[in-house]
């Protein structure tokens, strides 16, 4: 619950590895270590730091910026009900107020056993299917309150196998095999393409 | 005839439960843009690309063609960003073109790298959607696994590595420039343009086209059947199809790809093909056009085609292809403040007249909403939008680097121009409560 494990530090040299500037890999990397405790600790973020060559203050000014990451624990389950336009046509504020009832909790607000975070958000790009909802950013479509019930009564009672705990996004990640690599391109590289300089080469011979 | 039998270009698998594997993609005539292009050289795919005239499909509508020339001749490297950060409130088709057809996005990448001869492809995806992270990944890993994508692609001398990048929960990053800084690590603030135009100065600084995913994703049908096909559907300059998301209050919700510029709203909201008409028998009170940034759209503009300069001149956009439909039922203070919220949740912070304008015509738009509006509300809501966006014209004008602000001041001169009076009522009773004699109450009679 601290630094990132060796495991993740080998995953998160191969990640830095695939941008031209250790840097870009930022965002994935905070990901990462959000994945690995749930939420950001300061701890992983110097460690980020240290892998990426920045400070642990260009971190944190990266990191803040962003929704989804968060400095404090959270739920195990992120429950994101939208209530922005299509939604809020379609019962988006009803379906929060029955959240906030059933759960005894206000949007930012975690339940005491650590099991749910609810959060008022906005557009997640579902409209035609309102009102919906992301648990852990996966998504629930045109959704009632019995639906809302018994999705919540599943994830307490362990039942939702196919929702990983908060902080796990994709659960597939790219993997580029070392052989088919074709390498990141640093801005430094000024050399013109092969495939165009061929072309160049080849309509300089037609003319 | 407005509702046209065109070829469905970039949904054509979505009735395959397997659309985003490779098996599937391929044995639907997938790659063969790509083994086509190889044969020509990457001027002769940007011609064709150029001759297709296909509007870019982020919101802006610029012709991706000529978007790929504006890059400075011979200046190395070259980027491509995919703009995959769908967030306009009421859009939701990049995110279905990203989780159905993962590899249609991935040849059209390709497509436009050859093209342009980027050194290095970065496909950015909204923070929150897992799925599309997913299908994503594991459509490049069985790309590079097959040789489509990589070192050498299919035996040739093109080579390119496209890596699957994401963020995390911020609206602004859809605009290009605030993209590439939060693709190089940090806060997605947008630069200012000039000098800092993608495709002179993106990404480290080098030229970088930024595409949207249904943008690319039109690229392998494009290269296939040839920029003339796609040019022949549609209407004057606003050609093949596009994707439609109609949501709100109609019968049956959807994301619909339609001829592009030849459909009209009413065919779009009503027909049964379609969203199916109004729900409940209700009667329509306004719809937005394309996304939460678009001015809204009422009865008289029904009969307008879905066509990009047809809408501009209206007053309004097509946007990012979103449609949201508000029936009778809605009440426009309540609609306004949400989209307003929206802008001023999402406001980055960096121009002053964004981050505090947004704030307070949220602020004053709640007190109107809780029945605490003064009656100088409504033209200090004006005038406060006026700041943000001066003279508040069609299209808008700026005091600041990025559009956000100003998307934030249309649902207001929308509501407040087409329904004032529920703004007025709301202040009345607001009055009416602060004015009214409290009954004098008589002395206790035990005294």
């Amino acid at each position: 619950m601290a630094r990132l494990t060796p495991e993740n530090v080998t995953l998160a040299r191969e990640i830095i590895d695939r941008y031209p500037r250790p840097k870009s890999a930022l965002i994935p990397l905070l990901h990462l270590a959000q994945e690995q405790d749930g939420h950001l600790t300061e701890e992983a973020m110097a460690h980020i730091a240290e892998l990426v060559g920045v400070t642990p203050a260009e971190v944190l000014g990266t990191a803040s910026f962003y929704e989804m990451f968060k400095m404090e624990p959270v739920g195990r389950y992120m429950v994101n009900i939208c209530t922005n336009i299509a939604c809020l046509l379609l019962g988006g504020e009803e379906l929060l107020e029955h959240a906030e009832e059933k759960l005894g909790i206000r949007p930012g607000q975690t339940t005491p056993d650590g099991l749910f975070t609810i959060e008022d958000v906005e557009c997640i790009a579902a409209c035609t299917e309102a009102p919906c909802l992301q648990v852990n950013y996966r998504y629930f479509h045109r959704i009632t309150h019995d639906e809302f019930d018994a999705l919540i009564d599943d994830l307490a009672a362990g039942r939702r196998d196919d929702i990983p705990p908060h902080g796990t996004l994709a659960r597939v990640r790219q993997h580029i095999p070392p052989e088919r690599k074709a390498g990141s391109v640093v801005p430094e590289d000024r050399a013109t393409p092969v495939w165009i300089a061929a072309a160049a080469a080849a309509e300089e011979a037609d003319a | 005839m407005a509702i046209t039998d065109a070829p469905k270009i970039i949904t054509s698998r979505f009735g395959y439960d397997d659309s985003h594997t490779i098996t599937r993609y391929v044995s639907t005539g997938g790659y063969q843009a790509l083994r086509k292009a190889l044969e020509m050289s990457p001027a002769e795919v940007g011609e064709q690309v150029k001759s297709a005239s296909l509007l870019g499909r982020g919101g802006a509508g610029f012709p991706a063609g000529v978007k790929w020339t504006l890059a400075p001749a011979d200046v190395w490297p070259r980027y491509l960003v995919v703009n995959g950060d769908e967030s306009e409130p009421g859009t939701y088709k990049d995110r279905i073109l990203m989780e159905r057809d993962p590899h249609q996005l991935i040849e059209g990448v390709l497509l436009a790298c050859y093209a342009i001869g980027a050194g290095q492809a970065f496909l950015y995806v909204r923070g929150e959607m897992a799925l599309a992270q997913e299908r994503i990944a594991e459509a490049l890993s069985e790309a590079y696994k097959a040789g489509y994508v990589g070192r050498n692609i299919l035996g040739s001398d093109y080579s390119i590595d496209v890596v699957l990048t994401w963020g995390a929960g911020a609206y602004i990053v859809g605009e290009e420039t605030a993209l590439i800084e939060s693709l190089e690590g940090n806060r997605g603030m947008p630069r200012l343009k000039p000098p800092f135009f993608p495709a002179a100065k993106g990404l480290y600084m080098q030229p970088t086209i930024v595409n949207n995913v249904e943008t690319l994703s039109n690229l392998p049908w494009i290269v296939n059947n040839g920029g003339e096909a796609f040019a022949a559907l549609g209407a004057e300059g606003s050609k093949g199809t596009r994707m439609f998301a109609v949501s709100g209050h109609v019968r049956n919700p959807g994301v619909f790809e339609v001829e592009y510029g030849v459909t009209t709203f009413r065919d779009l909201i009503y027909a049964p093909v379609y969203a199916g008409g109004i729900r409940d028998g209700n009667q329509l009170k306004a719809f937005i056009p394309g996304g939460g940034s678009a001015p809204w759209f009422f009865e008289e503009h029904l009969d307008l085609p879905l066509e990009k300069a047809t809408v501009d001149k209206a007053g309004s956009m097509l946007g990012s292809g979103a449609i949201v439909v508000m029936d009778d039922t809605t009440d426009a203070v309540k609609a306004c403040l949400r989209l307003v919220r929206f802008y001023a949740r999402e406001s980055c912070g960096k121009c002053t007249p964004c981050r505090e304008g947004t704030t307070w015509l949220e602020r004053i738009l709640q007190r109107v909403l809780d029945g605490h509006g003064r009656p100088s509300d409504l033209e200090l809501l004006m005038d406060v939008s006026d700041n943000i966006s001066p003279g508040l014209t069609w299209p808008p004008k700026q005091t600041t680097i990025c559009p956000l602000g100003p998307s934030a001041t249309a649902p207001i001169a929308s509501a407040l121009g087409r329904f004032r009076d529920e703004f007025e009522a709301r202040i009345t009773m607001a009055e009416e409560a602060r004015t009214s004699v409290p009954v004098e109450l008589k002395a206790p009679s035990h005294a």
